[in-house]
């Protein structure tokens, strides 16, 4: 009731001096608009990338050959064995596992006619398509069948096929690599850098078995697996380390989750967003000065006022907040005007920019709705307070 | 009522010590009407300001209604000021962004009294003073006088023991001053203590008792005077 009151009286005191009141609300307005602003690109730049795990694949396991930790000091411990295409069928037989493709990768030249092109080549399977969901512009990928065929088929990625070719159809052409021949079967669609470190655009694919043979290895360079359930992630990642371990007598395998990679991604990103709201919050101590400015000059600008205040037996108290509510009041219009000026500047970004998903998190709106708050009562505190302590004597001297 | 006993006030000024007033006692009665006269620097103002709980004495007592009030917190103070004592000021102290009735109401405002029971005092009040038809009207719409009876309004709606008021009519024309104190001594007439601090001997005149005051002391004894 009498905080009512108050409030009443405060909200007529600031009509009294609409353009005052109506540029310090701006000031706080522009603050919050800021924080709101930079948290959605931030969050949006999260969802973006968060997004493009999400096409890659998010519930892969992947599997390395040696184990990442430093084993015990016995002389024949950490003895590496190979990860072969043996373990990739016995991987491939696993129910949680909807498939499992090897990879073995090298960078040779590819050569067609007098061109030639360094690029890493990636031998694997049919099933590699399915993990990376890769699409094709024209033919298809490497044919699916036993692994441990030694295929000649090869399929390169757009930029690889059009600088070795030129403008002509690749497709059934001849392409060597060292002393083998390959007969082109496909050309991917453009796809840009992949998250996970190289350009898929600047790579060619060969069957798994010839590349080993090709590159001569004995160890595979790592297999990439999908897990059927996404909750099973965890069950898979363990079965998947059983069996290996029964395998080889010895755990010298490291099983990764793109899942983790993507926690890690997503959390850096976060504190990216963080920042740039805390950025954007220096603006709002500007806002906060800028209201501590308009409420001292009107506390000093009504002297009279106060000191009439006092005269008639306002308690001290009931003044302070009687000031403190004008402040307040300052600061929550501020940050009411910058929530709609926030919300509608993203949504005009949203519409320009359908492909960025931008959006304001909600505890961005709530850490909005309190620093104006706090502004206003942390910048008004020291004016009200001086409007409590001025002598009534001296305010109400001369008007 | 008021029972002032060898009050001093002092400023210290550059080196120096200016003595407001010195060594005054005052006694004055429920209902007295009282005119406070005097040359300006005479320390009127100073009288009324201690008497009004604004301002303390350097030295000596000051009991108001059988209490010592010189050493009471400024809350107890204000609780006095807002309850037992009612000022009307030269330049009126209108806000002007609040209607009469909103300034009429201020004390309550302040006081916490609810918005019901403020309403209907405030327009009790204002018709005390005859202005219950201009209760709507903001100060830059009122004439000198009213303005000044609505600070009466103002003074009285929390029912005083004491109305003090300072050159209430120094900036207002004949007729409207005669208005004034009209309002003013018919309420004294109704057993509300008034003292009024003037230098116009005229409206001194009109008091039941003048108390002189120059250079800080009062000029002559003002008991038994009538």
């Amino acid at each position: 009731m009498a905080f009512l009151d108050l409030l009443g009286f405060a909200v007529g005191a600031l009509r009294g001096h609409r353009l005052r009141t109506a540029l310090s609300v701006a000031g706080v307005a522009i603050g919050i608009t800021a924080v709101l602003a930079l948290t959605a690109l931030g969050e949006g730049a999260r969802r973006y990338i968060v997004d493009e795990f999400a096409t890659l694949g998010s519930n892969l396991v992947i599997i390395l050959p040696g184990k990442v930790e430093t084993t015990g000091g016995v002389p024949f411990g950490g003895v590496t064995h190979d990860l072969t295409l043996e373990d990739h069928a016995a991987l491939a037989r696993l129910g949680r596992l909807r498939c499992a493709a090897p990879i073995a990768v090298a960078t040779e030249t590819l050569r067609f006619r007098d061109l030639g092109r360094s690029a890493p080549i990636l031998g694997t399977t049919a099933d590699y398509q399915e993990i990376r969901r890769l699409r094709l512009a024209a033919g298809s990928f490497l044919p699916s069948g036993d692994p441990e065929r030694s295929g000649t088929e090869i399929v390169l990625g757009t930029k690889v096929a059009q600088e070795l070719f030129r403008g002509e159809n690749p497709l059934g052409q001849v392409v060597r690599v060292g002393p083998d021949r390959f007969r082109v079967v496909g050309v991917l669609a453009p796809r840009g850098l992949s998250m996970l470190g190289f350009d898929l655009d600047e790579a060619a694919f060969i069957p798994v078995r010839t590349a080993m043979r090709l590159f001569n290895r004995t160890s595979l360079f790592r297999i990439v697996a999908e897990v059927r359930i996404f909750a099973e992630m965890d069950q898979a990642k363990a079965e998947v380390l059983t069996l290996l371990k029964n395998r080889h007598r010895a755990e010298d395998v490291t099983v990764y989750t793109q899942d983790a990679m993507l926690a890690s991604f997503s959390a850096i990103l976060r504190v990216l967003t963080l920042s740039l709201a805390g950025i954007a919050s220096v603006s709002l101590v500007v806002a906060g000065v800028g209201i501590m400015n308009v409420m001292l000059v009107s506390v000093t600008e009504r002297r009279a006022e106060i000191g009439l205040l006092k005269a008639l037996g306002a308690p001290a108290p009931r003044i302070l907040l009687a000031f403190l509510a004008e402040a307040v009041i300052l600061a929550a219009l501020g940050g009411a005007a910058g929530l709609a000026a926030g919300g509608a500047g993203v949504g005009l970004l949203a519409l320009a920019y359908p492909d960025f998903p931008v959006a304001i998190p909600l505890w961005a709106v709530g850490a909005a709705v309190t620093l104006s708050f706090l502004v206003g009562v942390g910048f008004g505190v020291w004016p009200a307070r001086r409007a409590t302590q001025l002598d009534p004597i001296a305010a109400l001297a001369r008007r | 009522m008021i029972e002032l006993q060898g009050v001093w006030r002092t400023y210290p000024v550059g080196e120096g010590v200016v003595h407001a007033l010195r060594d005054v006692s005052l006694t004055i009665a429920p209902g007295e009407h009282v005119a406070l006269i005097g040359p300006s620097g005479s320390g009127k103002s100073t009288l009324l300001h201690i008497l009004g709980c604004l301002d303390r004495p350097s030295q000596g007592r000051y009991c108001f209604e059988g209490r010592d009030v010189v050493a009471l917190p400024e809350a107890e103070r204000s609780l006095l000021r807002r309850t037992r004592i009612g000022f009307v000021f030269q330049f009126f102290h209108l806000l002007p962004r609040l209607t009469a009735q909103g300034n009429v109401e201020l004390p309550m405002l302040f006081g916490g009294v609810p918005r019901e029971e403020r309403k209907a005092r405030a327009a009790q009040a204002l018709a005390s003073v005859g202005l219950l038809p201009r209760a709507g009207h903001r100060p830059d719409q009122l004439s000198g006088g009213e303005r000044q009876r609505v600070a009466i309004a103002r003074a009285v709606v929390m029912n005083p023991a004491v109305v003090l008021a300072d050159e209430p009519t120094g900036n207002l024309d004949r007729a409207s001053a005669q208005d004034v104190m009209g309002v003013l001594e018919a309420m004294n007439r109704q057993g509300l203590t008034l003292v009024v601090v003037t230098h116009d001997p005229l409206l001194a005149a009109r008091a039941k008792r003048v108390v002189h005051l120059a250079d800080g002391v009062l000029a002559d004894a003002p008991a038994g005077e009538a």
